[in-house]
């Protein structure tokens, strides 16, 4: 008896351990400001930023490349990173089920400006306001790009390897 | 004196580089800048007919407005798109709505489905469907909705008067503060330059055509 138990406790906990690693990530609702202090982020660090919502088709579409790409490098200095830009509001009913149900383990953000003028101009002038768009920038190195289209997972492969310190 | 020469050369090429450098960007972001010229179009609507700016003789202008069927945001702003038609179409500016995405890419956005949404709706204005993207290239829409406020000319030309978006919040109508078309719209109508001619907002990418 004491050794079913003793059986079924480690059981238990393994199943208890798998479930936290395979949590997804939490959703952090972010200002401008914080957006931007994430741009001028000071680091040797590769930083992978996509553009994204629910509503979005080719958002999702391409989801799993940023998944992987994170995943791939996640020992390394590159940080890719998921801004949601679905309405704050939509967050507990639309944008935490998604997350959770594909399991994303990327970093996650939703950032709250509904006004998208006043703020889109600031962090990229040449951004139209479409999604998906996805930034690539190391600052300690003065390197930046800009995408603003669906992006294919060969094209994402060759620019993390082009950038990554 | 010959002397002089050597700077002034040398800030020629300076210009030039400038000047070059300049028409890069310009060229990688085609489409229409505020003060250009827009061409006319002919594109079907919804009840099978074909519609140009040319047939409104009386109009002052257009709110020409590239939106469809599927995007969250463009479904949003329809209500709000009926609305500005029917304060701005008796002041001279109707909207001419264009769907600029490809059947294949986004088969909810098809001429048929254009026709069940609009009545379903019940446009008081076009809703016209560009298949070949030719005109929405040349607009340079890149997101739905995307708003080209053209001006008629007494040339009878349209100059682009305001490009972008409706108001400051796509997902609540009544939390609405700026609202940024009407803005524009009525400073044309009131014979006033547009104070602010470019607005942003995150809209849904253009379905493009593939290859």
């Amino acid at each position: 008896m004491a050794v079913y138990l003793k059986h079924l406790f480690l059981l238990l906990s393994l199943s208890l351990l798998a479930s936290l690693a395979a949590q997804a990530q939490n959703v952090t609702t972010i200002k401008f400001d914080q957006l931007q202090e994430l741009r001028q982020a000071p680091h040797d660090t590769l930083y992978v930023v996509n553009f994204w919502a629910t509503w979005c088709k080719p958002c999702i579409k391409e989801m799993p490349y940023f998944e992987a790409a994170h995943a791939e490098y996640k020992d390394q200095p590159v940080r890719v990173i998921l801004v949601s830009m679905d309405a704050v509001q939509d967050k507990e009913k639309r944008v935490l089920p998604f997350v959770q149900k594909r399991n994303l383990q990327s970093r996650l953000y939703l950032l709250d400006e509904p006004d998208g003028n006043t703020w889109i101009d600031r962090i990229e002038p040449k951004w139209s306001g479409a999604i998906p768009a996805t930034m690539f920038f190391n600052n300690k190195r003065g390197q930046y790009e800009f995408i603003e289209r669906e992006i294919s997972q060969q094209e994402l492969q060759e620019l993390i390897t082009k950038y990554k310190p | 004196m010959k002397n002089n020469r050597i700077p002034f050369l040398y800030m020629a090429c300076l210009l030039l580089v400038g000047v070059l450098m300049g028409a890069i960007p310009a060229s990688e972001n085609s489409g229409y800048q505020v003060g250009d010229t827009a061409r006319d179009f002919k594109l079907k609507n919804v009840d099978g007919k074909m519609v140009s700016m040319a047939d409104y003789k009386d109009a002052k202008g257009f709110i020409v407005t590239f939106t469809c069927n599927t995007c969250p945001y463009s479904v949003a702003y329809e209500d709000r798109l009926i609305e500005l038609h029917n304060k701005y179409a008796p002041k001279g500016y109707p909207i001419i709505a264009i769907n600029p995405n490809d059947v294949k890419v986004s088969p909810k956005d098809s001429y048929k489905h254009m026709q069940v949404r609009a009545k379903e709706k019940n446009f008081p204005f076009p809703y016209v469907y560009d298949e070949t993207q030719e005109i929405t290239k040349a607009y340079g829409a890149t997101r739905t909705p995307h708003l080209y406020v053209v001006q008629k000319q007494q040339d009878g030309t349209f100059k682009v008067a305001y490009i972008g978006t409706i108001d400051d919040n796509s997902r609540e109508p009544e939390k609405v503060q700026k609202k940024y078309a009407e803005a524009a719209l009525d400073e044309l109508v009131a014979g006033k330059p547009v104070s602010q001619p470019n607005t942003k907002a995150i809209g849904c990418t253009i379905k493009w055509r593939e290859a």
